[in-house]
């Protein structure tokens, strides 16, 4: 006979309640996993989205995404001339908040060049951009219609697809448009700016009495083609050629001045530990803290029944039972709560993470992980009954 | 007499508990021997010792001198004898009645009346099969399902008897059996005792206060302070 089913056929009011409140807290634990996961995931997203080996970025900086790089659009010819590179696309990065509909609105905008790669991984409805100018990719996340328009910068924008589930490394979610769009949106100064600028330009060089007016001119019309250029991106993505080796191909690159070639290993390193090094301590920090609350109330749930049958203990060590019978009783409930309330954390969180404002990415390894430390936590947990349970003296089962 | 006649035998078993000048003397020198089929009462009043003395027959509690023999196999004899398993002797050859039925609260009666057959290894299905008909001739069969929470307290303290007869043990001993009944119910359960220990040929040692409940016993021990002081047969008692 399993005295611990019975014990909990009877009092399965209680039990459910408490192995309700069990899983509660162990969805939490399973959510900041999957959190720390989704992180990561989100990190990589656009990296893996890409496909490239190498990706090209200013000097001594870790950019495009750990820190600031610029780096002139024309790079991507030399790029193209490097032996073993097959492809090289320019690519701008930015991250835009507005106002939409009353409420704050961000997101992370893509610039890609549309005859290259980096562009929207997938099209789930609409089209890709086939025009040069004013047509935008929207993840789906981001909650526009195809066919709707945004103003950014100086222009509307219209929603001509919908790609699916991509993110910035923040989780923002990704829109796409033309390089030279994003570099216009980034870098594209209003006319009040333009002529502003200008007139200081011109005010700086009739300053200068070995300039005559036509040199001031000439030199005014240069500078200001110079400084209203928005030809600047924030990294060329390159791909290699089968067979070429990725080392020779840095090697190659990290001789030129100015640039710093980032291999996809590199940069997926920087993204995953650097980048969220601290979120995910602190997501495994509170990991750790709610599996040491989970084991204490396992521990006084388990305790507070063993004090709860002290008289059915006694009574059963009277009429000659074994302690297995009593250790596996004890033992048994702990296990089957912790066995139910890891698979109602489980449910709860396969039914909910999609409404997280973070992606939750259950790893199978990750859970059956937590599936091992929780069973190990109801065995500890259930020492401190079965000790109590020991202890008790058969002649306590006596008198009134 | 012959030594194995008897299913108890006690002689001058002392309990002290503590040590020096802290030390009390709970049970000092008593002697009794019970034949099967015997019903017999320890009657005391509160504190008397009565209850130390039926720890001490039912290997609960080891004396301090003395010797106490079950069903012909020695126990104890000044302390414990090394080599007795006391659970398997509690198991195999007692029965206990307690004063507040104890009946697991989350086994349904035919349950409680299974477990302790289980517990002697006894299969599920013969000790399911063991448990009904012991409830069947208690009254009990219409109760096989209900858990103690639905009995009487009468019906309860039987399912308790039930449970205590379970095994066949060659003895039974029973801690205030009827101090939670009322007189009624008291005198029936009393009056089952009687007729199970001449059935079952069962030696049954009730402890008691209750001097309304001595009738039907076949010998009673009047315990005080510690010390058996009288012997009366139940003719006697009242």
């Amino acid at each position: 006979m399993n005295l611990a089913i019975r014990d909990i056929r009877y009092h399965r009011g209680r039990f459910i309640l408490t192995s309700i409140g069990l899983g509660l807290l162990l969805g939490v634990v399973i959510s900041m996993g999957g959190i720390y996961r989704g992180l990561i995931a989100d990190a990589l997203a656009i990296l893996h989205a890409n496909k490239a080996d190498i990706w090209v970025v200013q000097q001594n900086t870790n950019g495009p995404f750990a820190e600031s790089s610029r780096i002139p659009e024309d790079i991507k010819y030399r790029m193209r001339a490097v032996p073993g590179v097959a492809e090289a696309s320019p690519l701008s990065f930015q991250t835009i908040q507005i106002e939409r509909h009353g409420k704050p609105f961000r997101f992370f905008l893509i610039g890609y060049e549309l005859s290259g790669f980096g562009g929207p991984p997938e099209i789930v409805a609409g089209r890709g951009i086939r025009q040069k100018h004013y047509e935008m990719v929207a993840a789906r996340a981001m909650g526009m219609q195809i066919g709707e328009k945004i103003h950014l910068g100086l222009h509307d924008y219209t929603i001509v697809g919908l790609t699916g589930k991509i993110v910035s490394s923040s989780g923002d979610p990704v829109a796409y448009v033309s390089l030279a769009d994003a570099q216009n949106i980034q870098f594209k100064k209003d006319n009040d700016a333009i002529r502003n600028d200008r007139e200081r330009i011109g005010a700086n060089l009739a300053n200068i009495q070995t300039l005559s007016p036509v040199q001031g001119k000439y030199l005014q019309k240069n500078i200001s083609a110079i400084t209203e250029s928005t030809h600047t991106v924030n990294t060329i993505v390159v791909r290699l050629a089968p067979g070429a080796n990725l080392q020779e191909v840095q090697d190659r690159i990290s001789r030129w001045n100015h640039f710093k070639p980032i291999s996809d290993a590199e940069q997926t390193a920087i993204l995953a530990k650097g980048m969220i090094e601290k979120a995910r301590m602190q997501l495994g920090l509170f990991r750790v803290i709610l599996l040491v609350i989970s084991a204490v109330i396992i521990s006084l749930i388990i305790y507070t029944s063993t004090l709860d049958k002290i008289k059915v203990i006694a009574t059963l060590k009277l009429i000659g039972s074994q302690n297995r019978v009593i250790i596996g009783m004890i033992l048994q409930q702990s296990l089957l709560m912790g066995f139910i309330a890891y698979f109602i954390g489980y449910g709860l969180i396969l039914l909910t993470y999609e409404k997280f404002p973070r992606r939750i990415v259950l790893e199978p390894f990750d859970m059956q992980i937590l599936f091992v430390i929780v069973m190990a936590i109801c065995i500890i947990s259930s020492f401190v009954g079965i000790r109590k349970a020991l202890k008790v003296e058969p002649g306590e089962a006596l008198g009134g | 007499m012959d030594k194995n006649m008897y299913a108890i035998e006690v002689e001058r078993l002392t309990k002290i508990y503590g040590k020096g000048e802290t030390a009390v003397t709970a049970i000092a020198d008593a002697t009794l021997q019970v034949k099967p089929g015997e019903l017999v009462a320890i009657l005391g009043p509160s504190g008397s010792g009565k209850t130390t003395l039926l720890t001490c027959i039912g290997l609960i509690n080891e004396p301090t001198h003395g010797t106490v023999v079950i069903d012909g196999t020695t126990v104890a004899d000044e302390g414990w004898k090394s080599g007795i398993d006391l659970k398997r002797m509690r198991r195999e050859k007692l029965g206990f009645i307690f004063q507040a039925h104890n009946l697991i609260p989350f086994l349904t009666a035919q349950e409680n009346v299974m477990i302790a057959l289980e517990i002697n290894n006894m299969t599920k299905n013969e000790a399911k099969s063991r448990a009904t008909e012991l409830l069947t001739s208690l009254n009990l069969g219409h109760r096989l399902g209900n858990y103690p929470s639905a009995l009487s307290g009468g019906e309860a303290q039987r399912v308790a008897i039930a449970r205590a007869l379970a095994n066949k043990p060659r003895v039974i001993l029973a801690d205030e059996p009827t101090a939670a009944l009322d007189t009624e119910n008291g005198k029936n359960v009393m009056a089952l005792l009687k007729k199970l220990a001449v059935e079952n040929h069962s030696a049954i040692l009730v402890v008691t206060h209750d001097h309304r409940m001595v009738e039907g016993f076949d010998r009673i021990f009047q315990v005080s302070d510690g010390r058996i002081i009288d012997e009366k047969n139940s003719i006697d008692a009242g």
